[in-house]
Order: C-alpha cells, then structure tokens, then sequence
C-alpha cells in the first residue's frame, strides 16, 4: 500500500502522457479523414474499406472527444479532486483500473470501428460489449471521485469538483440510457427504442456528451487551471454558483436542436430550441468567470504562453457557445443543417476550446508532475500556440463560409420552381474550402507534435521521484 | 399525447425556467456573515485558490432574463407546453394531425399557386412534340431541371445510368420507349425481378453465362455455349427472355443479345445475377410530382434518345 501522505500522481502521470499521445493519434486520423474529403480518389485509401471514410470518421471522432478529452479530464480531475480536497485518491487500486480499462476501451474501438463494426449512433458507435466495460470504468471512475471527495481533509468542495462531479454523474446516465441494446450477436445489437424516440435519446445522449463531456467537464479544469497560472481569485463565487446549476439543468433539454424539421414531435423541437437559447448566458457565465479572473494580471498575457492558451480557449468557448444558440434557432438551422457550418462549429469548440484547455493546462501540469515547474522549452509553448490558433481559425473559416455557400446552394430555386444546383454542385464548389480545412487541421496537428517534443524533453529531464506529491497537514478553518 | 404527459411536460417545462429566476433572485441575496464586495470569500483550496465575492455582472444577468422571457413567450405562441398548441395555432405539419396552421401545407399550397400554372401550359402539347420541336426548348430546359433535382440521383447528371441504373439515352429500353411507356415508368415506377437460380448449380450457371455471353459475339468457348443453350432452354429462362434471348418489354427482362448490360457484362457478374438473382426498383413519382411534371419529364427523357 502507498503512503497516503503523498498524493497518487503515477494515475495522473499516466493520463497526462496518454493525452498527448492519443491527441496526435486522434487529430492524424482527422487529418486523413479532411484528406479523403479533399482528395477522394488518392490511391492510398480508393477502395480500401478500413480506411474509407465512413469507418475512420467516428475513429476520429471517438479518439479525439474519448481517447484524447477524456484521458485529459482523468489526468486533470485525478490531480485536482487530490489537490483541492487535500487527500490521496479514494479507492486504491481502483484509479489503476480506471486507466488501464480506459485504454482497453480506447483499444477495442481502434480495431472495432475500422473492421466496419459500428451500433450506427454518433459518438456512441462502439457495439454493446465496449459499451458494457465503457460501463464498468465509468463506474469506478465515479467511485474514485466521489470517494475522494468524500474523504477530503478540507470543509468546502472547490467549484472545479462541482464540475467535475456532474459530469461524471451525467455521463454513466447519459451512457446506460442510450446504449441500451438488445445483444445479437457479440458484435452486433439492436437499439432498444423504436423510430423517433431512438434518435430523440441518441440527441438526448448526443448533445449532452457535448454539454457535459466537452463543457461542463472542461470547465472544470478551467476553474483550476486559469486561477493557478494567472495567480489570482476567481472572479466570482456567486457568478459560479448561478452558471454552474443553471448550465446542468437547461443543458439536458437542449438535445431535440439536432433534429429540427424532422419527425419529432413540434413541442419536443420548440422546448429543444428554447432551452438552447436559455443555455446561452449559462454557459457564458464560466467564460467570464474565467477571463475576469485575469483582470489586473493582463499583462501576463504578454509573456505566458500558457496563459495564451487557457485564454484563447475561453474566447472559442463564448464564440462557439453563442453560435451554438443561435444555430438552435428553427429559421437558421434551416439553413445550417447537414452543412459544413456544424462542422466549424463543432471544431470552433472541439479545437478551439477543449484542446487548447487542455493543452494549456497540460503545460502547467506535466513539469509538475516530473519535479519542474516550467515546461523544457516555453519557446516551444508560444509556437504551439501560434500555430494552433491559426490553425484553428483556418478551419472554422473555411467550414463556415463552405457551409453558407452549401445553405445557400441547396434552397435556391428557378422561376419553375426546380433546384437551380444539383447536390453535386455544391461538393465541387466546397473543394477549395476543404483544402483549408486540411491546411488548418495540419497545422493543429503540427503544434501537437511541437507538444510531445517539448514533453519528451521535459520528461527526460526530470524524475517522477522529485515531484511535489507530499499532503500538506490540513489547515485551520 | 396522453393528459398525463401533456402535465408532465408543462411541469417539468415551465418548472426549470422559473427555477432559473429562482436561482438568480436566490444567489444575489446577501448573506450574514459574507465577505464585503470584491474581496475573497475566505476559503482556500491547494495553497493558493480563493474566490471573490463578485455580484453577478448586470449585462449579463440581463442577457439571461431576456432569453427567459423570450422562452415565455414563445411558449404562449407555438407549441410546447405538452398538448397545448399554442396562440397562433402553428404547426410544422410533420405530424399526422397537421392542421391549417401546417407551415408545411402552407409553403406547398403557395408552391403549387405560384408554379403549377407554369407546368399546366405543356400539359396538353404531345410527348413527341414538346421532345423534338424548337418552340418548345424551353419546356424541354424545364424538364432537363426538373431531371436533375429529382432523377440524377441514380441515372447520373447526364443521364447516362450507371450499374443497376439503365442509360436513358443509347435507345434501348427494359420496358418500352414509346412516350407514353415512359411516361408509365416515371409516374407508377417499375420493378424489375431476376430471380435467384443458385439451385441450377455452378457447373451449369457457368455453362448458361457462357451461353449468354455468346449471344452478343463474344468469342467463347463453343462446346460450352451449346451445353448452356440447353440449360437456356430447359431452366425456365425463356419464360422471360424468349426462346431467341432478345427479352420482353412487359416484364422488364432485358435483351441478353444486344451487348447493354445493367448489371454489368463480364463472365463473373453475369454468373453473380444469375447465381442470385437482380432487383431492380424505380420509384413511383405520380403523387411527389403530378401528372405535369412527369409530363415534361417524359419529353425531356425522349429528347435525349432522339439524338
């Protein structure tokens, strides 16, 4: 048994590394995917079925929303719910499981997906057996957490853990409803809803793994990471307070967005869209909780990079979470749906926000954890910013003028009242706009191959053995 | 919906918007005891992280009154609030008690007000004539685009088919092409049945493909089209294609001697059709369309051949 006067930093230490490495994995597999959109006939992939776009699609999209955003929230979460509740992880062994069944799952999908083995549901494609370990894990996860908690040697909860705890609590719901399936065979089951209410509990699911994995989750790190490097207070505990049950009761309605104009009953779509709308100022409140926290250290901006990023995130988190609203309205999702605008969307706040989050905060955690306090080479910090940034702006960009264009192109008529473009028309037309795309989802990649050259060295030049991992005696109150 | 759910939506509905005001009017009470504005609260976590006791920022707060009340009253106006459809009377029409409120219904009652007259001016002008005669360019540009928003799916932008598709314009036709035949096809659909003869056995598919094959001139192995003629013949394949192979338009059965293969021609895919069977399906347009679009596209379908 460890000693419990240390904190368990070898779980953290492992999650953190494998970010780095299934962030890389996950945005390369994006890359060839934007690829394959640009160039569909390049012979490296014409008719290869493992590598067709519609196996490698939701490859990328679970490695980097579960394999990479998923290991950062237990690195980040792990080190957190220790730190601020002053004491070791609750459960043992148990945090060990967590990340060695975590990386089986990530494992399991990698071979699954391609193979074509898929239950049909976005980000929840991984057939029933993966579902059930995802389960398991998730459970332990929970009982890690919430032992910790309960455990800890401090009175009040830190608001990163409220976070923290919501989402974990939402997530095992949201998994266990949706994945609900009647086993056929051990690769393949069948939904257990029928028609209108299976899309109505996979949107349920699916907005809520945004709402809930991808926001509430993040901002927990948020609200731990921002007031460590910029040194200061979090602007207002009350602010907090209002956006934080605010954000979690409202964001649980806000799934029927994804299927207006279908055959989902008019009131599930209207309550869908209202409650987006309500969401607007909810989710706001952590954006500037976040960025007033560094009112009177602004200047710190100019010269840490790190900053940079957990900042710049924040500005990608209030922009894609007002578009988002807005796009929830009936008459401009009208014109939004199926087009790339969700794409750049849904990367304004993938990229913009939970990457650059959790690259920031990786920055300020992984020398801590080797016994550093600064990163090999902070030269290399700004350059990753730099060329993710532009990297991301590149992106949406491109996907928000290529999906108007594709709105545009497909509710315009002639006098006669036919479509003046055929569907083809308007893949030829957003070609040039997918070679941006590829250009700035490159450039993401690159700056996170910029990251683990600056980890390895980082690593390399500390120990595990000198990091500050000792519990402090609990303080008077 | 049953009155129960109708209750349960509105409760659970109207309940979380005014637990959010609730929210608000609760977390901006001062409290006894609390830190003055803009200091720390007085709680630490990890050495260094404090929190200030900031009021909420006003803009804000108002920003989320406004989307609350928004809420409020969209609810009062379109449906939502369970069963209640709300002031206006609205509906997407997506449902099967669409009534006249139906946005749906609407926009295609305003469609067919502004458009129909459009089509109706061709309705009674012959196949052939709008097909082939100048002054009647422009119909045949109007069925060209409606070709293109509703047939290029599966025939191809230029009409030229595709595998499973039939070519709409090398003159050769599964189940006629007399205007009025193809009128047919558009306005009720076909479906073209092959069935399975996996039964026959491989030694006898191969022999009856090569059969086909040299039906065409294809340079076969002669000993083996003569034994597949045999299996032509006595397995039931005449039933459709005739005893000469040149197929029957009534059935859709295509003509095995003319070198046009849906499917495709090489020994393996014509083995695969036989072996287990084609099923060919174009959709019925009649009621999407009406009969004057499928009028003018019937023309614009001629035209092509007629090159």
């Amino acid at each position: 048994m460890e000693s419990q006067t240390t904190y368990n930093y070898k779980v953290v230490r492992q999650f953190a590394i494998m970010t780095v490495v299934w962030g890389i994995v996950g945005m390369l597999v994006g890359v060839i995917v934007a690829a394959q959109l640009a160039f569909p006939n390049f012979a490296l992939w014409d008719g290869v079925s493992f590598l067709s776009y519609g196996r490698l699609r939701p490859l990328h999209t679970n490695a980097v929303i579960f394999a990479f955003g998923g290991s950062a929230l237990f690195a980040t979460s792990y080190y957190v719910v220790q730190r601020t509740c002053q004491t070791r992880l609750f459960g043992g062994p148990l945090a060990s499981f967590t990340f060695w069944g975590w990386t089986l799952v990530i494992l399991l999908a990698a071979i699954s997906l391609p193979l074509g083995i898929t239950s049909g549901k976005e980000y929840a494609e991984l057939e029933w057996p993966i579902d059930l370990l995802i389960a398991v894990v998730w459970v332990a996860y929970a009982v890690v957490f919430f032992g910790t908690v309960a455990k800890r040697t401090v009175k009040h909860i830190y608001v990163a853990n409220w976070f923290y705890g919501a989402f974990i609590l939402t997530i095992a719901v949201l998994h266990i409803v949706n994945s609900a399936f009647v086993p056929v065979t051990l690769t393949k089951g069948y939904s257990f809803y029928p028609g209108a209410i299976d899309a109505m509990v996979q949107w349920w699911y699916g907005h809520n793994a945004v709402g809930f994995f991808l926001t509430t989750a993040f901002l927990g790190m948020m609200y731990y990471f921002i007031p460590k490097q910029a040194e200061r207070p979090v602007y207002s505990y009350r602010l907090s307070v209002v956006h934080f049950w605010a954000l979690i009761s409202t964001y649980m309605w806000a799934g029927p967005h994804h299927l207006h104009y279908t055959a989902l009953p008019d009131w599930a779509q209207s309550v869908g869209m209202l409650f987006s709308l309500i969401l607007l100022a909810p989710s706001w409140g952590g954006m500037i909780n976040g960025i007033m926290t560094l009112s009177g250290a602004w200047h710190k901006l100019r010269t840490d990079p790190i900053l940079k990023f957990l900042i710049v995130s924040l500005s990608f988190y209030g922009m894609s979470t007002f578009e988002g609203p807005m796009m929830s309205i009936k008459t401009v999702n009208a014109l939004s749906h199926y087009t790339d605008w969700t794409v750049g969307h849904v990367h304004s706040g993938a990229l913009g926000w939970v990457a650059m989050v959790s690259i920031g905060s990786l920055y300020y955690l992984i020398p801590r954890l080797f016994g550093k306090i600064e990163m090999y080479s902070t030269k290399l910090v700004e350059l990753h910013f730099w060329t993710a940034t532009i990297g991301v702006v590149l992106y949406i960009a491109a996907m928000w003028i290529a999906g108007v264009m594709q709105g545009l192109m497909w509710r315009a008529v002639n006098a006669d009242g036919t479509l003046t473009y055929s569907f083809i028309e308007s893949v030829e037309r957003t070609y040039p706009f997918y070679y941006v795309r590829l250009l700035g989802g490159a450039m993401f990649l690159g700056g996170m191959l910029i990251m683990a050259f600056n980890v390895w060295k980082t690593v390399g030049q500390g120990s595990a053995k000198d990091a500050d991992d000792a519990i402090p005696a609990p303080a008077a109150h | 919906m049953s009155e129960f759910w109708s209750v349960w939506i509105i409760v659970l509905t109207v309940g979380n918007i005014l637990a959010c005001l609730w929210l608000v009017r609760w977390t901006m009470r001062s409290r006894a005891g609390e830190a003055a504005q803009g200091d720390v609260t007085g709680h630490t976590w990890d050495g260094t992280l404090q929190e200030y006791n900031n009021p909420l920022p006003r803009w804000w707060l108002w920003l989320f009154y406004i989307t609350l009340v928004f809420a409020g009253v969209y609810l009062a106006l379109y449906p939502g609030l369970g069963k209640f459809q709300g002031f206006l009377g609205w509906s997407s029409g997506n449902t099967l008690a669409a009534g006249d409120g139906s946005q749906y219904k609407g926009e295609m009652q305003k469609a067919a007000e502004k458009y129909d007259p459009i089509y109706k001016q061709y309705a009674a002008v012959a196949v052939t004539d709008l097909a082939a005669k100048p002054e009647y360019q422009e119909a045949r540009a109007m069925g060209k685009r409606l070709f293109l928003t509703y047939c290029m799916q599966c025939h191809g932008s230029d009409a030229g088919g595709s595998r499973g598709f039939p070519n709409l314009t090398d003159g050769d036709w599964l189940w006629g092409g007399a205007p009025e035949q193809i009128a047919a096809s558009i306005a009720n659909g076909r479906t073209g049945v092959m069935p399975t003869h996996a039964h026959l056995g491989d030694a006898k598919i191969d022999e009856v493909s090569t059969y086909i094959m040299s039906l065409s001139g294809r340079n076969v192995d002669a000993a083996k089209a003569e034994a597949g003629k045999q299996v032509f013949l006595s397995a039931g394949c005449i039933g459709c294609h005739g005893m000469d192979a040149t197929g029957n338009q009534m059935l859709g059965a295509p003509n095995l001697t003319d070198g046009t293969w849906l499917y495709g021609g090489s020994a393996g895919a014509i083995k695969q059709t036989i072996t287990k069977g084609r099923n060919g399906v174009m959709p019925a347009h009649k009621d999407l369309l009406g009969d004057e679009k499928v009028h003018l596209l019937a023309a614009y379908v001629v035209s092509l051949s007629q090159k």
